[in-house]
């Protein structure tokens, strides 16, 4: 038989690790949202001694790239100091993984931002809580790297697709260089506003396809 | 699901995206690539080219009466896709100057006519695209109303490819008739397996395949009612009535000419039995299920039901480590990252398209084979959504 996946893949697809919820969590996040395809929960412990991750489970409604991704991160950051897990990334994912279908980059993403929320769930509840600053087009493009180019594998920012992003009384205009009717610009408008419209001080994203 | 499992029978319940060609189709076709493999074009140069005409004649008699029609009334091309492109561009071509620039769709037609129309509004003209029901029915009323004196074309599918709805296109056709609009209709998927009669159904263009009836891939018809204005589409000889050019794919038209010959009454008695088995067990056995479409009005080969808060790929995945392949209207599963255009036109959300399986059963498929998919779905469907962090608290779910 011959799967669309690694073997990794497959094995941490049947056999997902450290799934479910952990009742009295010192951080918790969810990613995604049934609307936007994949959702991905990710519960931590923390050892406040240590400082390290003592326990961590997560919950997925998602394809198998996801299932297997949030399984992989569980299994990276069980253990390590949370400055080591904050630096488990989709690309530290993905080769943990013996590698990812392009296509499939922005369904495990989720898993590894569930991580990354989970630690801030857990820094902002634990006296490390920023302030709340006004949005930067700076902060823009940040969130921007995190959406995927689904014909690369890489985020849209890197993949040079951002063409424009004006910020103006709350509102947001993001001009992506692909044309309107391209196979992806309907799943990328709705990761790019998934990724921005969360941001307190925005109302409003609009995505223009400009080529 | 160990390795055993891997190894196990296929079981192939995807029937509407390709079937089993039936080795008698692979006999009807075997002389034309051996024996007489001239083409028809060639009537006029030797006799090998009047035996080819003359078999191509033969066959498209056997197209054209499966369908009611006289067979000057039916010309092969390579598939469905193409015969959609010519019937909405050809039509769009032939009457954007003499009678309008509008055509009128629904948003749930399969690809070919869905692309032909956006290629064709891309070229000015306007397009409607008919919004349907819960079932997945457009409403009679709201296409009389849709028609203008712009109108040269509606074009409404007799069955849909996902959610198996039949549409009512005895009343649709008599709806366009009235209003003197054109009407075609992609009958892909309904093609032998509902009955259509052109004699007697007022359908002026017939979309049909070859490869959802047990026939060979890359073959395919379009019936045009005598007189309907049409204009070439693709340019090249004049094979086909002048109306599609291109080398006569004779072998294909003699296996496409034996699946019509071979699909039975008995055989759509024997799907909708099958049909009807794995949608009552799973609804009854597999808790928080859906059927999409409509539960009598639908194709006999094909059961579509979402089983809520797990993902479609994953099912599919599972489902094929145990034997099976079935086919998902999932985001995850398609090449666009879209949600199918289906199950959110007929007002479903992500979550719902997310989840849905489609079956589709055909000739080689059995009842017992039936009968084993439900205990290993339920399995799979159980293990997924104890992963999922949806359905546990009803409220997540909705949000």
């Amino acid at each position: 038989m011959k799967f669309p996946y690694s073997e990794i893949v497959l094995e941490h697809f049947r056999h997902p690790r450290n799934v479910g919820q952990i009742e009295d969590a010192d951080g918790k996040a969810t990613e995604g949202s049934p609307s936007c395809g994949d959702m991905v929960s990710v519960y931590i412990k923390v050892d406040s001694d240590k400082k390290t991750i003592s326990d961590i489970k997560f919950e997925s409604y998602g394809c198998a790239s996801n299932i297997a991704t949030g399984s992989i991160i569980t299994e990276l950051a069980k253990g390590k100091t949370i400055d080591e897990a904050k630096k488990i990334n989709w690309k530290t994912a993905s080769e943990a993984l013996g590698g990812l279908p392009k296509i499939k980059a922005h369904c495990s993403v989720l898993a590894v931002e569930g991580l990354r929320s989970a630690i801030q769930n857990y820094e902002e509840r634990h006296g490390l809580v920023r302030e709340k600053k006004p949005t930067t087009e700076e902060e823009i493009h940040k969130r921007l790297r995190k959406v995927m180019n689904p014909l690369s594998g890489l985020d849209i920012e890197r993949t040079n697709l951002v063409k424009a992003v004006q910020l103006r009384n709350g509102i947001v205009h993001v001009a992506i260089d692909l044309p309107p009717e391209h196979q992806f610009s309907n799943s990328i408008r709705e990761e790019v506003r998934e990724k921005i419209e969360p941001l307190w001080d925005i109302q409003e994203v609009i995505v223009d396809f400009t080529s | 699901m160990g390795k055993e499992d891997l190894i196990r029978k296929r079981i192939y319940f995807d029937n509407s995206a390709a079937t089993r060609m039936d080795e008698r189709v692979l006999e009807a076709m075997n002389p034309y690539f051996f024996k007489n493999y001239a083409v028809a074009t060639s009537e006029f140069a030797y006799s090998e080219g009047i035996d080819a005409r003359e078999a191509l004649d033969d066959l498209r008699s056997v197209l054209a009466a499966s369908l009611g029609a006289n067979s000057g009334e039916f010309i092969f091309t390579s598939g469905d896709t193409e015969s959609s492109n010519l019937a909405l561009k050809g039509i769009a071509l032939a009457l954007s100057k003499k009678k309008g620039n509008h055509i009128i769709t629904s948003k749930i037609e399969d690809f070919p006519v869905l692309y032909s129309a956006r290629a064709i509004e891309k070229q000015g003209f306007h397009v409607t695209y008919l919004k349907v029901d819960g079932d997945g029915f457009v409403d009679l009323d709201q296409l009389k109303d849709a028609i203008t004196d712009k109108t040269i074309l509606v074009s409404i599918q007799h069955a849909n490819q996902e959610i198996g709805t039949i549409q009512d296109i005895e009343q649709i056709g008599h709806i366009c008739k009235e209003k003197d609009v054109l009407f075609h209709s992609d009958a892909t998927h309904a093609f032998t397996r509902i009955p259509l009669d052109v004699s007697q159904i007022p359908v002026d263009l017939v979309t049909v395949s070859g490869h959802t009836i047990h026939g060979p891939k890359g073959i395919g018809g379009l019936y045009i009612r005598k007189g309907t204005p049409i204009t070439k589409w693709m340019d090249g000889g004049f094979q086909e009535f002048d109306m599609r050019p291109g080398l006569e794919n004779i072998p294909g038209a003699a296996g496409f000419a034996k699946a019509v010959e071979l699909a039975t009454s008995e055989e759509i008695l024997r799907l909708q039995a099958m049909r009807d088995r794995i949608i009552d067990r799973v609804l009854a056995e597999i808790p928080n299920t859906t059927l999409n479409g409509h539960r009598w009005k639908r194709l006999p080969q094909n059961a579509n039901i979402t089983f809520h808060f797990v993902e479609g790929e994953s099912i599919t995945l599972h489902l094929d480590m145990n034997g099976y392949a079935v086919s998902t209207g999932s985001a995850c599963f398609s090449r666009s990252l879209e949600s199918s255009h289906v199950i959110m036109g007929i007002g479903g959300d992500h979550e719902r398209a997310h989840g849905s399986i489609r079956f589709t059963f055909g000739r080689y498929n059995t009842m017992s084979e039936v009968e084993d998919i439900v205990g290993t779905l339920g399995a799979i469907v159980k293990e997924l959504r104890t992963i999922s962090p949806l359905g546990k608290e009803r409220t997540k779910a909705t949000t």
